[in-house]
């Protein structure tokens, strides 16, 4: 079967998954008055079946040789997304819905405007200052937004809340990629042994230098350690693969756990994130706007989904009195809700999603012809699976808790937006490295 | 480039793998931890969305039933508000209070996590969690006449079945309405105590009731066996009198029960010995915790009182002349003294008391009865055939007569424990079953604190009324056709 046909194929089961989901929450949410339930949910799916086949044809038509398991992946994630946010909100559901139209639109432009995307390297200095404009714009009076103590949002008119960290990390990725590609070699060669260890020579430890500034101005102005860590740790994996070197990654994991310290222990956003953390459960934290309520309430969730969950639509997320008990359950905790109600066997089966999305782009790295290419899939990767480990690390207790989205399921425009273009982007290469063989 | 990109990805695997296993962690190794947590909400928000079942009385009128409150959740009502707010209890888990009365000892059946199979099948057709309803023994009307009989004096009416052990009244005054049982909690009168299992009083005659079996089961004594019944006579070492200082010389056991003559009955304590006495006691139930379907920490157990904790009748520091005529150490339950008329009455078997009749699904189908037990052979037929007669000359010429009911054989045994003699402050009491030939009812009532009151004076009437109110709905329900 060819590569086109397999992915076809496999956009299926993400519409079947899309119906049961919506058919279970319906049924759970109306009781016995489901009449309208099986054309509601069977337009559903089959509407969303339409958007991935016209996806599809047009990776059929400009990218045939392209990964054939990338797409149907997104599909089947972002269709959990819509499940679960449904089942959250059906207005917001409805939202995210046509996010997923705009997503699929710029996932299309990219494909169709972006053939030849190696062009992108001419453009690196100019993608790089427009990548730190859309990470300061949170921080311009007027309309940076702030949300739990982060500057992660901007306010266009219309209301629409706009998070351009989200397209400032593909940016980012461009650079560094592109930048890397041409200074590899030099990094490696100009550097000197002590101990065994090559350090890179003071000259071209400026630009790694300026990158480690730059994650750290993002702490003290964006205030937040998710990204940051996210941003600068794709960084480092770049700079790993394009030198071969452990060194590299491992100075300069330190100089950030350094910073991150110091810079954590003085700005008290960050601080307060760490010690509700450290201690989720004490009460004085727990009562503290901004506290470890979130933290808490997103461990309890998880407890009480235990290994199968709840059911969909059958776990608490609203107080009787109105109000979330779970805290942002449709954002940042939107994993913490699927292990509620899908359980570790739900929560598994995200985690293992990602991964396969994660073997594919770094797959796609491996087969590319050139190192720009090579080096643009595997930062590309690095971020969207850093961003998963970053959100679902911060719910789940393994690092302080940062508000990131769950790429393609959380709620959200940019979010879902900025990552249908970076899989069109990881599509592209793929596309390329394949049509030479 | 491509060993590196091996490794990144290897290094993401383990990442991922970590991930995996804190959501472990949280979803199977912590999760009850988590779950106890004390800011952990939800299982209250689990169960406030729970229908809970409806408390009834026996004629199936609602003693407690949940109505929808905000969001999805359910709130108890108490329809009958201060009648029953000991025996029901509460359940407003919203206030962060716990569960009290038949509300918490029922409260699986309550919230139907009794039966596995309709809560599953509810579950998986997503429709509400409803739970079973209790359905009690208690007697409306016999319950009324009790508040009415106290009449807002603290004190307290048990009236059992003694046939089945099933509880008709259970009375404690002052009482509260349960949605105000924060104000009650500060009240100093102390209305949210069950008087019926949670006070202890000093019995005063009506343990004799208990020094009679002993002796007459026994077998060393007849009720026509005769004792001396002079006053004072020395116990312990100190001089006991009789009411009133009276000198009965020497006199049968029936008559000592009658005129409920003092050293008569401490001579039998002394006689028939700690052991036998402390046999006798045990047999009725004192020395520990009452078997009542009703929770563990809402009763006290009858007895010799020392520091707060019962201790046998066989310590020394036990006056047993003293305790056989209900002073001294010896304090009791209300719900203790009417198992002691209960015993008497259904031919010397002791039944366990018990507060439900049944349980019933959301549809009003019986699901189960609760079966009536027996707690324990206190004396042979013919000891509670002989108990029964004294108990009837009690009511019939002695201290008792305030309790006679017209056309029905009553028996009984009148009690005043002296609380301040200088005050002139008693405990009244009165024990009793009815109809004695064949007892339906047996009761018991206190009064605390009255001034100058007397058990025949006092207790007796209110016994009365109750009982009259009990026999009443008993024949008419009967002529119904049962």
């Amino acid at each position: 079967m060819s590569a086109r046909n397999r992915e076809l194929l496999a956009l299926i089961p993400a519409s079947l998954l899309l119906a049961g989901g919506f058919a279970a929450v319906y049924l759970q949410d109306s009781n016995s008055l489901n009449s309208k339930l099986s054309d509601l949910t069977l337009s559903y799916a089959g509407i969303f079946l339409g958007l991935c086949i016209a996806g599809h044809l047009v990776i059929r038509l400009r990218l045939p040789n392209a990964d054939p398991y990338l797409f149907p992946l997104v599909a089947v994630l972002a269709s959990i997304g819509l499940v679960v946010i449904y089942r959250i909100d059906a207005d917001l559901a409805r939202a995210q819905a046509q996010w997923f139209v705009v997503g699929l639109v710029f996932f299309i432009l990219t494909i169709v405007f972006l053939r030849d995307y190696r062009r992108l390297e001419q453009y690196r200095w100019t993608i790089a200052a427009a990548a730190l404009f859309l990470l300061l714009l949170p921080r311009v009076p007027g309309i940076g937004q702030q949300a739990n103590g982060a500057y992660l949002g901007v306010r266009l008119p219309g209301g629409i809340v706009f998070q351009p960290t989200e397209f400032a990390k593909i940016g980012i990725v461009i650079f560094l990629a592109s930048y890397l590609r041409d200074t590899r070699q030099v990094l490696v060669q100009g550097g000197r042994r002590i101990l065994g260890i090559t350090f890179p020579s003071i000259r071209h430890l400026g630009p790694l230098l300026l990158v480690w500034g730059i994650a750290m101005l993002m702490l003290v102005f964006i205030r937040d350690l998710g990204s940051s860590l996210m941003f600068f740790g794709g960084f480092l994996a770049l700079l790993y693969v394009a030198t071969g070197r452990l060194s590299f990654p491992m100075v300069g994991l330190a100089m950030f756990a350094l910073g991150a310290w110091f810079l954590g222990s003085n700005i008290g956003h960050v601080q307060s994130r760490v010690s509700a953390w450290v201690d989720p459960f004490d009460p004085v934290l727990y009562d503290r706007p901004g506290g470890s309520y979130q933290l808490a309430q997103s461990l309890f969730a998880q407890a009480d989904g235990g290994m199968v969950g709840k059911g969909l639509g059958e776990a608490i997320l609203t107080l009787p009195g109105g109000g979330n008990l779970v805290p942002a359950p449709q954002t940042d905790l939107i994993y913490s809700v699927i292990t509620n109600e899908l359980g570790l066997v739900g929560a598994c089966g995200v985690i293992a999603l990602y991964l396969l999305v994660v073997a594919r782009g770094f797959k796609i790295a491996t087969i590319a012809g050139d190192s720009f290419s090579t080096l643009l899939a595997v930062g590309l990767t690095s971020v969207l699976a850093l961003q998963v480990f970053v959100i679902v690390g911060g719910v789940t207790k393994v690092i302080p808790l940062t508000g990131v989205t769950l790429p393609f399921i959380s709620y959200g425009g940019s979010s879902l937006v900025a990552n249908f273009v970076l899989v069109a982007l990881l599509l592209l290469v793929s596309d390329r490295a394949r049509r030479g063989k | 480039m491509t060993r590196p990109i091996a490794h990144l990805f290897a290094l993401f695997v383990v990442l991922f793998a970590v991930l995996v296993g804190f959501t472990s962690r949280w979803t199977v190794f912590e999760a009850s931890g988590l779950k106890d947590n004390p800011l952990n909400r939800r299982a209250l928000l689990e169960e406030l969305m729970i229908d809970r079942g409806s408390i009834l009385a026996s004629d199936n009128s609602e003693l407690a039933r949940s109505v929808p409150a905000e969001g999805k959740t359910f709130r108890r009502v108490y329809p009958k508000g201060e009648l029953f707010a000991q025996a029901v209890g509460w359940s407003y888990p919203a206030r962060g209070v716990p569960d009290t009365g038949t509300e918490r000892y029922r409260r699986e059946e309550l919230l139907g996590n009794g039966d596995v199979i309709s809560s599953t099948v509810n579950r998986l057709t997503g429709r509400k969690r409803v739970g079973n309803t209790i359905r009690t023994h208690l007697d409306v009307a016999g319950q009324q006449a009790a508040f009415a009989g106290l009449a807002g004096r603290p004190g307290s009416v048990v009236a059992l079945d003694p046939r089945t052990g099933a509880v008709k009244v259970m009375a404690s005054v002052p009482s509260f309405n349960p949605p105000d049982l924060e104000q009650a909690r500060k009240d100093p009168a102390a209305p949210l105590l069950n008087r019926a299992t949670q006070s202890r009083y000093p019995p005063g005659s009506t343990m004799k009731v208990v020094t009679a079996v002993a002796a007459i089961d026994s077998g060393k004594y007849t009720p026509s066996s005769v004792l001396d019944g002079s006053s004072p006579q020395d116990f312990s070492g100190v001089p006991l009198n009789n009411d009133a200082g009276e000198n009965f010389g020497p006199v049968d056991l029936t008559t000592a029960l009658t005129n409920s003559v003092n050293t008569v009955w401490a001579n039998v304590a002394v006689s028939l010995g700690r052991p036998t006495m402390e046999k006798y006691l045990r047999r009725f139930g004192f020395d520990r915790l009452p078997e009542l379907d009703y929770p563990a920490d809402q009763m006290v157990a009858s007895g010799a009182v020392i520091d707060g904790a019962v201790v046998s009748p066989r310590d020394d520091r036990v006056d047993i002349a003293r305790a056989a005529i209900g002073q001294d150490k010896l304090l009791v339950t209300p719900l203790q003294m009417a198992e002691v008329a209960a015993a008497v009455a259904n031919k010397g078997v002791l039944m366990k008391p018990r507060l439900g009749d049944s349980i019933l699904d959301p549809d009003g189908r019986l699901i189960r009865s609760i079966p009536a037990q027996q707690q324990s052979r206190v004396m042979s037929a013919k000891t509670a055939r002989q108990i029964n007669l004294m108990m009837q000359q009690v009511v019939r010429e002695g201290t008792g007569t305030a309790a006679a009911l017209e056309g029905i054989d009553v028996a009984g045994k009148t009690g005043t424990a002296q609380i301040d003699i200088a005050r002139g402050i008693t405990q009244p009491w009165f024990i009793a079953f009815a109809p004695a030939r064949n007892p339906r009812v047996a009761i018991a009532v206190t009064v605390e604190r009255t001034v100058d009151g007397f058990g025949g004076t006092v207790a007796a009437p209110i016994a009365k009324s109750v009982m009259e109110a009990l026999l009443r709905a008993d024949s008419s329900s009967a002529g119904s056709g049962q």
